[in-house]
């Protein structure tokens, strides 16, 4: 999604006169067109997140768009307290970008991994997250941040190839119709569905999309298809708290949709102490391949 | 001792009338500021005393004599905010009747500065080590606005134990911000000691130097001292193209006996007999300033 992005970044560039681009010292072979674009409105403000996020909160304060791009836990967790107190709490646009949220760093290892960014944006006041599930998406929702007068923070990872029409970017879309059990998903994770190689399995799935936070209230064709199927199933590429099941339960509750049978399928971090792919660790996760496929099987067969 | 720090090609101005003249208004402000702050803290039974008199001259100095009126400023150090509130008021942007609800339920004035509340406050600010990135950002923002905007952020020296000031202070002496100046309240005392005990900061001119900042020493209390300092760096933010950092020597507390130079001045509010005894001694110490002034012309 990244060389996406940052084409949508440049092509944003010819419409808009307010924007600025700000990277904590990374991006290379992937930001050197917006750089070349955006000329004095790009800042490499070094590798110094604090300093960075509070500084867009100026040039928020001073009627410029800020996007804030840097590896996710750099952006989301390294500077939290200046997106807290500068950027939300005073309700400025500035548009933070955390590249390779999940496992997306892979084999970098935990440090560059982030399990956590989903729910440590969406607790924020005046916060909305934007996830992207396809590469079609990230421009859409480019234009839809910059659209967007809160703070914002977009989670990139790597794109998902969903064999399908996939509608354009929203807060809710179906995916797919299936037959006994209703998935949400949230992000490229949801891909991984339409590749366990069971199509019998894959006909039994609803598939839903959820692509930003605070979650919308859940769409009346969603709440008809819970209400049929009685069987709800999350996938996230995250840590179970704060995630999209927690958010999304709360959603049932109020929303009085009540299925039968309630399972997350999240990030479980790294239970085996070893490292891998983006795809290995989505599979010891039981987020990909027969791992997934076991997981669904139990929901679906019993 | 106070230092101050001299470049080549730069003396300082010979006084004149009108310089008197401004040091003594400057000096009835800060004691009317100084009774309205301690009037609130009175009022509301609490702290950060000291903090507000640590800097309540470089305030009005600031609102008053260097500030243009475009110009924007950041109390990074937020705790000081009464004395700020009391500014406000005192150049009537502020309601001087709001002052009476300092610290009481359903205010716009809690303890530390609101969140877009106040157009002179465009930060909430009292979390330390944010205000210098703050106003880092708007500074670029108005260079690339094209305007001559400047903007002033007042930090306690307590702060700069937090990395971001670092990194903001990197930031700010890469790019040549010189619509930045940077005012350190040199109090010499943190949260629950001396800033030489509790993390060391000296030599600090020498840190601030090395990080690219055209250093200045002043006496924080002293307006003589702080109108030199603006003619002085006047001329230097056009010529030096390094940005300015202002070490602005304080006492905490200042001129009230009891409190000066304490670290209980942070915390504790005043009993009546403090509060009575407190005015007398500004009232007294504002005389002798005032006469100092009119020697000095």
């Amino acid at each position: 999604m990244r060389d996406e992005f940052a084409q949508a970044m440049i092509a944003l560039f010819g419409e808009r006169s307010d924007l600025v681009f700000v990277t904590g010292d990374v991006g290379y072979m992937a930001l050197e067109g917006i750089a070349q674009t955006y000329g004095e409105r790009f800042i490499n403000a070094g590798i110094a997140e604090q300093n960075m996020v509070s500084l867009a909160a100026g040039l928020a304060r001073e009627g410029h768009l800020p996007w804030v791009y840097s590896i996710a836990p750099f952006v989301a967790f390294r500077p939290y307290e200046q997106i807290r107190t500068d950027v939300c709490l005073h309700r400025l646009p500035v548009k933070l970008v955390g590249n390779g949220g999940g496992y997306g760093y892979g084999i970098m290892g935990a440090t560059h991994h982030a399990l956590e960014d989903v729910g440590a944006m969406r607790v924020l006041p005046n916060m909305r997250l934007y996830v992207p599930l396809t590469a079609t998406d990230v421009g859409q929702v480019v234009n839809m941040m910059a659209q967007d007068p809160l703070p914002n923070y977009l989670r990139l990872n790597t794109s998902a190839g969903i064999p399908a029409e996939v509608p354009p970017f929203a807060p809710w879309r179906r995916i797919k119709r299936g037959r006994t059990t209703v998935v949400v998903g949230l992000g490229p994770v949801v891909g991984n569905l339409f590749e366990m190689g069971d199509e019998e399995l894959l006909d039994d799935l609803e598939i839903w999309s959820v692509g930003t936070f605070p979650l919308d209230e859940l769409p009346a064709d969603l709440i008809a298809s819970i209400e049929e199927k009685r069987r709800v199933v999350t996938i996230e590429e995250h840590y179970l708290p704060c995630g999209l099941a927690e958010a999304l339960s709360y959603r049932l509750l109020r929303q009085r949709a009540y299925p039968q049978s309630f399972t997350s399928l999240h990030a479980k971090g790294y239970p085996s102490g070893r490292y891998g792919s983006q795809r290995w660790h989505q599979e010891e996760s039981g987020l990909a391949g027969q791992a997934l496929r076991s997981e669904l099987e139990r929901v679906v067969r019993g | 001792m106070i230092g101050f720090r001299r470049f080549a090609g730069e003396d300082e101005q010979p006084l004149t009338d009108s310089r008197t003249a401004e040091r003594l208004q400057l000096q009835e402000r800060v004691f009317s500021v100084k009774k309205r702050f301690l009037a609130m803290y009175k009022m509301a039974n609490a702290g950060h005393i000291g903090s507000s008199l640590s800097c309540a001259e470089i305030l009005v100095f600031l609102k008053h004599a260097w500030m243009r009126d475009e110009d924007t400023f950041i109390l990074s150090k937020g705790h000081a905010v009464a004395a700020f509130y009391a500014l406000l008021a005192e150049a009537n942007a502020l309601d001087p009747r709001e002052l009476d609800t300092f610290y009481k339920d359903g205010t716009r004035l809690p303890a530390l500065p609101p969140v877009n509340a106040i157009k002179e406050i465009p930060f909430a600010t009292g979390s330390l080590g944010h205000g210098l990135s703050l106003c880092a950002g708007m500074a670029v923002g108005a260079i690339l606005n094209r305007s001559e905007r400047r903007f002033f952020c007042l930090t306690s020296d307590g702060e700069l134990d937090e990395g971001s000031t670092w990194e903001a202070a990197l930031f700010i002496a890469h790019r040549k911000l010189t619509n930045v100046v940077w005012l350190i309240d040199r109090n010499r005392i943190q949260g629950i000691g001396g800033t030489e005990e509790v993390l060391a900061l000296e030599p600090l001119d020498a840190k601030l130097d090395a990080f690219g900042f055209h250093v200045v020493a002043v006496d924080g209390h002293d307006f003589a001292s702080l109108l030199a300092l603006r003619d002085a760096c006047s001329r230097a933010l056009t010529s030096q193209g390094r940005p300015l950092a202002v070490i602005s020597n304080t006492i905490k507390g200042h001129g009230i006996r009891h409190m000066q130079d304490t670290v209980a001045s942070h915390y504790l509010p005043m009993d009546d007999a403090q509060y009575t005894q407190a005015l007398d001694e500004l009232a007294i110490a504002h005389a002798a300033a005032l006469a100092g002034a009119r020697d000095a012309g």
